[in-house]
């Protein structure tokens, strides 16, 4: 095993841990194409990071960031969804990223590359998922209170509001560093469908988060894995592996009924 | 003579505007402690917006007194658990310090064939016992209770209120209920506050049968037979 898989390895474990944990509760929310959209508004500041030579993660996030932050401004102003509002806001970025992005780095961008992952790289992605994963567990009840009701959870003394925006800000970070691995493009893909099918399995909340943040590993690591193997590009086969995990949950839960 | 500290909660003249739109105007009753109040009125009456004023979750003018030790439990209306793969431990667990099972066994509801269960598998009536289990976790002296029979089948709903009749016996909690059902009204509760936007009735609730008052409640006379009464 070479060093680059390794580093792509430690990558995608906790990438793919932290995007599902995360996912999980985006799922429930209803924010699915939230996560996806999200992932698009990065573009132009992958762009920037290589048109002017800094991490690429950096812009990437910088701009996740601002958008999270619009995106819990618009919503709570004008109470439009966060879908319509993303929905609003992906397309202009993509655009953006797409004429200022350099055309070699253009692929990368749209769908990553994880061999050109260098320490620094893993170190910002373990230390982000971790984070990441660490804030979501303190408020990830608070959270799912609310989805159930959020005049429950006001009345409890939570401010919705805020762990809202803080989850936001927190997928941006998770979507940021998982466009090494995947890219924009598909993203989007890590924080659904291991959530989904983990829905799929779980009868309780514990369990849920548990499989889904598992099922993110397993997505990203084979997809690692088998481009390695295969010499084909990791992103697509990241998405086909987490999409089998997908089926064999969904003939689960049908075998079940 | 009145005791001023009888009264768990004095509300005056409250109003609550929401979007330019009035929905509460100039509302004002008192309410003595371990009593239950039922709260009528026709949709859109402002019947769940007092309860969200008196919960301090809406911005609203007047003034609302609760007494200085009143510790409130609140069961919404509606909430949303189809769609989420939760249990009833795990639920209740997210009151701090809740004992799950003698939160359980208040609501008459066995730990053992309930606690695993998912929130979306249960019948209209267990989720009702289980939000109420919830509203009693952290020991409350008062109860809001907004349509207690939403999505509960016609025989479950009599022990529901059988149920919170002896909470308020035994425990002495003073309950706030809404609801359309004039039976419960007349049964379960002491005193009905009328609403239609303004307080349209407030006083004794066996007066819900004077057809007066029901004609000031409904702008017309409504029959008050019920099953239980046609034996």
């Amino acid at each position: 095993m070479t060093e680059a898989l390794i580093l792509s390895l430690l990558t995608g474990i906790f990438v793919g841990f932290s995007a599902g944990y995360l996912g999980s509760l985006m799922v429930l929310e209803k924010m699915s194409l939230v996560g996806d959209a999200l992932s698009h508004v990065a573009l132009p500041g992958l762009a920037l990071g290589f048109l002017f030579n800094f991490p690429p993660f950096l812009g990437a996030f910088a701009f996740l960031f601002a958008s999270a932050v619009i995106i819990w401004h618009l919503g709570r102003v004008t109470k439009l969804s966060f879908e319509t509002i993303v929905g609003a806001m992906f397309t202009l970025s993509l655009a953006i990223g797409i004429i200022i992005i350099p055309e070699l780095d253009l692929l990368e961008a749209l769908f990553g590359d994880i061999t050109t992952v260098t320490i620094l790289d893993t170190a910002i992605a373990v230390i982000v998922s971790a984070i990441a994963v660490f804030l979501t567990k303190i408020i990830y009840k608070k959270l799912v209170l609310s989805m159930i009701s959020e005049e429950l959870a006001i009345s409890k003394g939570i401010d919705v509001g805020r762990i809202n925006l803080l989850y936001l800000v927190l997928v941006s970070l998770v979507v940021a560093v998982g466009i090494k691995i995947v890219g924009t493009l598909l993203v989007g893909f890590l924080v659904i469908v291991p959530a989904a099918a983990a829905k799929n399995v779980s009868a309780d909340l514990f369990k849920y988060a548990v499989v889904s943040a598992s099922f993110g590993i397993v997505s990203s690591c084979s997809g690692i894995l088998f481009s390695s193997y295969l010499n084909l590009p990791t992103g697509p086969l990241v998405v086909f592996s987490g999409f089998i995990v997908f089926l064999v949950t969904v003939l689960a839960k049908w075998k079940t009924k | 003579m009145e005791d001023n500290d009888d009264y768990l909660l004095k509300v005056s003249n409250l109003s609550v505007k929401l979007q330019n739109q009035t929905i509460l105007d100039n509302v004002s009753f008192k309410l003595k402690r371990g009593t239950a109040l039922a709260i009528l009125g026709p949709n859109g009456a402002g019947k769940t917006m007092l309860f969200k004023a008196l919960l301090n979750l809406v911005p609203y003018t007047g003034k609302i007194e609760w007494a200085e030790k009143a510790r409130i439990g609140y069961v919404p209306q509606n909430i949303a658990v189809d769609d989420i793969p939760i249990s009833v431990k795990e639920f209740l667990s997210f009151k701090n310090h809740a004992d799950v099972e003698s939160s359980l066994s208040h609501v008459r509801l066995s730990n053992k064939n309930v606690a695993n269960k998912t929130l979306g598998v249960l019948s209209g009536g267990e989720l009702r016992r289980v939000l109420i289990a919830w509203a009693l976790a952290d020991n409350p002296n008062v109860l809001l209770f907004d349509e207690p029979t939403t999505g509960v089948d016609v025989g479950s709903e009599e022990p529901i209120f059988v149920m919170l009749n002896e909470l308020k016996k035994k425990k002495g909690i003073t309950v706030l209920l809404i609801t359309h059902d004039v039976h419960i009204v007349r049964e379960y509760s002491d005193y009905l506050l009328a609403l239609n936007r303004c307080l349209t009735f407030f006083g004794d609730s066996k007066e819900i049968m004077n057809p007066s008052i029901q004609k000031i409640i409904y702008g017309e006379t409504v029959c008050v037979g019920t099953p239980s009464e046609q034996k």
